[in-house]
């Protein structure tokens, strides 16, 4: 099962978090900060699973931006990796530009992929569907 | 895959791209949010970051509650509020803003203020109550958008209690024309199946539909909810084997629309959803994994591109292979399959490889041979995360042999490690096996040694107390204990003439107690010197006053006879100004018990009688303590299972470094006594009034026991052989081997890659003491049980009532043990099913004929009874008659109850007579001899007598009695054989239900062809759908030959309810006393008469309900839970359905009662 997704900047600063089990606020920070130090540190050489409490990091650098998704033991790393970047793909088929700044359509792209920590939908087209015609209908 | 990574590389720098050019169109003019983001970016500090949120929250604050505010802007509000929240900053003044956003926002604004709903609030938060109009209107809407954007919130986040609201609109969107609304309707659907599942137990056949949808998405998504059905009970989708077989089959062979391909894979995620499912309902199941084969096999071969994502369907089809019923030829390809990975030059291959190695040595540990050069690279990888997935691997595969090398590798990685979490469960790994397969008592000291300096205070706070508790207990070899104890003081001694001022707490008490307890063992030392160092201990800087306290006891211990008298002074002395007063009162007995020995020797005999002390186990001499202190105010006691559950449910992810849950913290009164390990306080009049205190920690200390005990394979180590492997503790790559050992290791080593040859024999060396007792055991074990290692300390077994609850936890770890291994290893599982038999087999003596006063009791006698089967109790009464049973009886004044046979419909051969007259016939009797119920019974109202099981010695059935006061659960007995069973006993229990009263457990004699009746009084204290029974009987053909017959069986809520009469006013009147209710639409049974009556009388019927009045649309209905609560039951009809109304006190109860009222009516 997926616990949480971060999009994290190379300052370890959070650019997006999707937690599918409830974390305190207060506590969502040290959890970030303590994942940032896990991931953002290790050589490109090393393995891309790192070990965390008593759950386990995958995570993937894409230029600056590191995606980082924290998942249970019996949850299959590479399955994830690689579902991190069939999300990037969509990212790049929707946005052409700067993604940071519509937060609201990442999350919406997100939620439409998973749901409640298990992987509902990887095809791009249906992933993007609901998005399209919300943004068909806004500009009508 | 690199060059797609480079691609999307080009494209994503811009995520962090402060250009202010808005790209293409897509997005919205969100400045402000750009204009925060930018600021962030630049802070260099966290108070910085404070300081521009807080501002940015105040005009956020402004905004939203100004009335000027556009939707539009609300949306942007929001956007920002999120950027806050996620930032760890709460924002909680616009949550109220966000339903508002979903409520009246159109299109965009309207889906990200669900969003922010789905990200602000939990599941728990009383504003999501606020929410439900709203999804009910969207549900309603013929915009599409907005159906898709409801389905998707509620599938995220719904109140529980609400979802019978929008429980039909959903349901009715399984059917629309759009695969996306369809698709969707069946996520919400499985969203309600996660936090309710009472509530959509009624539509299973839809579930089915939409595993058969013409849409693969739909199709797709229904999976999820087979998955979590299928973990829970996989034994009832059996019959869905060969349709997930065809899909799979189909999807592997493309048969799906390009656009499901992953970097032309088809649906990777959707075959490694498939590969689980599969494997769930092949586990043990031979005939359903004949179904798998072929399809796995598939899978297998088409996965051959070189691609990550082949590689994680791969690791997924080795797990299932290994998973389901064996193949020889599909394991053959899995191994080589896993090959491919570990020896793969890529770490993320390389690693998962590992963990499926890891998988599957549990079942076959020669699979470790064929890649022991490659793992023992990975053992010296520099990525310690490689290194600690080794670790893991190797640890499965320890036995006596290896032991002493394996454990050295895991201390030196603990040695480097400053991970908490890895600390913790390492440090637990290697005591489970240096107590398991410890060579020698040097070794397991020494060993032990380096785990209580490394893991510290961090550890398990149940490892040093079963240590401690290995000691007292002793093992079978009393010289071999003897033995133990003076190295363990010689080597403490030795600790702490060194300087241990950074030795960790836990150690020091470890220590501590173990000089107090047996230093006196050794005669060649001076006790003056074992006081000096424990004095010095109790002096030292730095030592915790709990472990002075543990010092402390020892030295009362070590101070008996006259010549002590002048150091207890010294020491009281000392201690009398201490701030502690748990040590100034210790220093206060040791004063008093060194100037009185025959007080001395009777306080703390040695040497400390082990299991023989008799203890209060009901701590009834705290009655008045405690009835005082709850007159006084006080909180009622929760026992501690019941208090984590309570803790569990309030948080989700476990933040805290340390994942107990539950603070152990012991007690330092308990340290005067000679039990001190297993926590027991035995002197109550040594530790005064704070004994309640100890024997409660005591109590949570034990349960802890046993828990721990994650992996155990004792059934298939070969015989240690001790003259061999303690060379290799102190330099491994100096191993002196037996030259067939090595030879066996050798002969079965693969090519190794080039290497320089000195480093390569030193690996080969190393291979050879890691790997050895693997090839030679699996044939041999498999063969039958013909060499098993004793573990070296092999507990005793604790009979006495004093270890009552040790016992408890004790024989449940046994059965989860066994229970474990035989689900994980089925090619040891024939070794595994021999162990139960025997302890059950000479437990039959003790029973005595009357045994259930009340669970407690009954779960004591089954420590004695059974290892295998938890808590059982017994019964059997003779009697023989020749009446009819009947299940149509009449009860009270308005109610004739027609019981359908609802008891274990799936697990009982249902001997169901179709005339509801015709008696029961038994199989194995040749002239089919005829059961009835005893004649004062025939009389209540019952259930029809249906076969449990039979062997040819005795068949077993059984009748439920529905009491007024309890359900009586009748068993009866045949013999259909001619020749007499002898000392005939019965065992029930259950776990959930109280048992009252029985009779007749145990027999001296069942003449042939004659039957015989036991009785069992059953209540339910708490609601549960449906409880489990299980059973056996005991019996002998001949003397010495002690046959075991186990019976099992389900009963439910239903079987425990019965009329409350009720007058209208009456039920007015309890109605408003009750606060806690659910509602819930149920089907209104048409054709013939009034729907409301008609299905009122059809509930009735099935469920001994009462109904107390119909007036026009409206039903009232009462019942109760025997010796538990009432349950009122309101009813309307409501157009075609009929909407019910519940109350009850026990707040489960309406939700039982709601599910069989449900299969009532569709079974009507």
């Amino acid at each position: 099962m997926i616990k949480f997704l971060l999009m994290v900047n190379k300052q370890g600063q959070t650019r997006l978090s999707k937690y599918y089990e409830h974390v305190d606020i207060g506590k969502r920070a040290v959890l970030e900060a303590d994942v940032v130090k896990g991931c953002l540190f290790r050589k490109k050489e090393e393995c891309s699973f790192v070990e965390y409490k008593d759950y386990k990091l995958v995570y993937r650098q894409y230029a600056a931006l590191f995606i980082v998704v924290g998942i249970t033991d019996n949850e299959n790393e590479l399955s994830i990796y690689e579902l991190v970047h069939n999300f990037v793909e969509v990212l790049d088929k929707y946005f052409s530009r700067v993604i940071m700044f519509n937060l609201d359509k990442v999350h919406i792209i997100l939620d439409e992929m998973i749901l409640n920590g298990h992987v509902v939908e990887t095809n791009k087209n249906r992933i993007l569907a609901p998005l399209l015609a919300l943004d068909k209908m806004a500009e009508s | 895959m690199s060059d797609v990574v480079e691609k999307t590389l080009t494209a994503l720098p811009a995520l962090l791209a402060l250009d202010s050019q808005p790209g293409a169109g897509k997005l919205s003019s969100t400045s402000r949010l750009r204009h925060l983001i930018r600021s962030i970016t630049e802070l260099t500090s966290k108070h910085e970051e404070e300081k521009l949120i807080k501002k940015e929250l105040a005009a956020i604050k402004d905004q939203v509650s100004s009335p000027n505010t556009t939707m539009r802007q609300m949306r942007e509000l929001m956007v920002r509020a999120m950027y806050c929240e996620m930032l760890g900053y709460e924002a909680d003044f616009v949550y109220i803003h966000a339903i508002k956003l979903a409520q009246q926002g159109t299109v965009l604004e309207k889906r990200v203020g669900y969003l922010a709903v789905s990200l602000f609030l939990n599941e728990n938060h009383e504003l999501l109550l606020l929410l439900v109009n709203t999804v009910l209107k969207d549900l309603q809407s013929t915009n599409l958008i907005e159906v898709c954007m409801a389905l998707t919130v509620v599938s995220q986040i719904f109140p529980k209690d609400m979802i019978p609201a929008i429980l039909p609109l959903v349901e009715e969107k399984l059917s629309h024309p759009k695969e996306i609304i369809r698709r969707k309707a069946v996520l919400a659907l499985y969203k309600f199946y996660l936090i309710a599942p009472n509530q959509v137990q009624h539509i299973h056949g839809k579930f089915r539909k939409a595993l058969c949808d013409k849409d693969p998405g739909v199709m797709m998504s229904s999976l999820h909810i087979y998955l979590q059905m299928i973990k829970e009970n996989p034994a009832s989708y059996k019959d869905l084997t060969g349709s997930f077989v065809t899909i799979l089959r189909q999807v592997v062979g493309g048969k799906l629309p390009l656009d499901f391909n992953y970097h032309s894979v088809p649906a990777p995620w959707l075959q490694i959803q498939l590969l689980r499912i599969l494997s769930l309902l092949g586990r043990e199941d031979q005939s359903m994994s004949e179904l798998m084969y072929d399809v796995l096999d598939e899978s297998l071969r088409r996965a051959e591109m070189n691609h990550n994502i082949t590689y994680a369907i791969l690791y997924e089809c080795v797990k299932a292979i290994y998973t389901i019923h064996p193949k020889a030829e599909l394991l053959e390809k899995a191994a080589r399959c896993i090959g491919n990975f570990v020896l793969s030059p890529k770490i993320n291959l390389k690693y998962l490889g590992l963990k499926a190695l890891t998988y599957v040595v549990q079942h076959d540990a020669n699979l470790a041979l064929q890649h022991q050069m490659t793992i023992i690279e990975c053992l010296d990888h520099s990525d310690l995360i490689i290194k600690r997935e080794t670790l893991e691997l190797l640890f499965r595969i320890t036995n006596a042999q290896n032991v002493t090398i394996i454990v050295e590798k895991m201390l030196g990685f603990l040695r480097l490690c400053n991970d908490d979490y890895t600390i913790i469960d390492l440090v637990g790994k290697v005591a489970e096996l240096a107590e398991k397969y410890a060579p020698d008592n040097e070794w397991f000291i020494q060993t032990m040694n380096v785990v209580f300096s490394l893991g510290g205070d961090l550890m398990q706070p149940d490892l040093p107390s079963n240590f401690l508790r290995l000691f007292a207990d002793g093992s079978e070899s009393e010289e071999q204990d003897r033995q133990l104890k003076l190295y363990a003081v010689d080597s403490y001694l030795a600790v702490l003439k060194g300087d241990c001022s950074h030795l960790p707490q836990r150690f020091l008490q470890v220590i501590s107690w173990v000089l107090g307890e047996y230093s006196c063992l050794k005669e060649d030392v001076d006790q003056q010197e074992v006081i000096r160092l424990l004095k010095k201990l109790l002096e030292q800087r730095g030592v915790s006053s709990e472990t002075r306290s543990w010092a402390l006891s020892a030295l009362t211990k070590l101070c008996k006879g006259p010549g002590y008298a002048e150091l207890a002074l010294e020491l009281a002395e000392s201690l009398s100004s201490s701030l502690d007063t748990v040590l100034r009162q210790q220093a206060h007995e040791l004063c008093l018990l060194s100037q009185d020995s025959q007080l001395h020797a009777r306080v703390l005999p040695h040497p400390a009688p082990s299991d023989n002390l008799e203890v209060d186990s009901s701590l009834s001499f705290l009655d008045g303590f405690v009835s005082d202190a709850l007159a006084a105010g006080a909180a009622p006691y929760k026992p501690p299972h019941q208090r984590q559950e309570e803790l569990s449910q309030q948080r989700a992810l476990s933040l805290e470094p340390y994942g107990l849950s539950l603070p152990v913290t012991m007690s330092s009164c308990t340290l005067t006594d000679r039990q001190s390990p297993t926590f027991l306080s035995m002197s109550s009049d040594l530790s005064g009034n704070s004994t309640e205190l100890s024997h409660r920690t005591g109590a949570n200390t034990l349960m802890l026991e046993g828990v721990k005990r994650v992996w155990g394979k004792d059934g298939y180590i070969p015989q240690k052989e001790p003259s061999l492997t303690p060379a290799a503790v102190d330099e491994p790559s100096d191993v002196v081997q037996s030259p067939d050992q090595q030879g066996a290791a050798e002969t079965s080593l693969p090519e190794p890659e080039p290497e320089p040859p000195q480093l390569d024999q030193e690996k080969q060396q190393l291979a050879s003491s890691l790997f050895v007792g693997l090839g030679s055991q699996n044939s041999m074990s498999l063969l039958g049980k013909t060499e098993v290692a004793v573990p070296r300390f092999r507990r005793k077994a604790r009979q006495h009532e004093s270890a009552s609850t040790s016992g408890t936890s004790e024989s449940s770890s046994n059965s989860s043990h066994s229970s474990r291994s035989t689900t994980d290893s089925f090619l040891y599982g024939g070794l595994l099913e021999e162990e139960p038999a025997t302890p059950i087999q000479n437990s039959y003596h003790t029973l005595k004929p009357t045994i259930a006063n009340g669970s407690h009791d009954a779960r004591q006698h089954s420590q004695m009874v059974s290892s295998t089967s938890e808590n059982e109790g017994a019964a059997t009464v003779s009697a023989k008659e020749d009446k009819q049973a009947n299940s149509s009886q009449i009860l009270g004044s308005d109610m004739v109850i027609v019981r359908p046979s609802k008891l274990a419909e799936e697990s009982i051969v249902s001997q169901r007579n179709c005339s509801k007259s015709l008696p029961v016939a038994f199989p194995h009797s040749s002239d089919s001899m005829v059961l009835q119920l005893p004649s004062e019974l025939q009389e209540l109202p019952h259930s029809d007598v249906v076969s449990l099981t039979s062997d040819p010695h005795l068949s077993v059935s059984c009748c439920r009695v529905f009491r007024e006061d309890a359900l009586l659960l009748v068993l009866l007995l045949f013999n259909p054989t001619e020749t007499a069973l002898r000392d005939v006993a019965v065992e029930l229990s259950c776990e959930e239900l109280e048992t009252a009263s029985l009779r007749g457990n145990v027999m001296e004699c069942l003449e042939g062809r004659k039957s015989s009746v036991c009785r069992y009084t059953l209540l339910m204290e708490r609601p549960h759908t449906q409880v489990a029974f299980t059973g056996s009987v005991s019996y002998q053909t001949q003397p010495g030959h002690t046959h075991i017959l186990p019976f099992s069986g389900k009963l439910s809520t239903a079987d425990f309810i019965r009329p409350l009469m009720l007058n209208t006013e009456e039920y007015g009147k309890l109605w408003l006393s009750i606060s806690n209710d659910v509602k819930q639409n149920l089907k209104l049974l048409t054709g013939g008469g009034d729907p409301l009556r008609a299905t009122l009388n059809a509930l009735k019927d099935s469920l001994q309900l009462h109904i107390v009045d119909i007036i026009g649309s409206e039903g009232i209905v009462a019942c109760h839970l025997l010796r538990g609560g009432p349950c009122l039951m309101h009813c309307r009809v409501h157009g075609a359905s009929l909407a019910v109304w519940l109350r009850s006190p026990l707040p489960s109860l309406p939700d039982c009662l709601l599910y069989h009222c449900q299969r009532a009516l569709q079974e009507h």
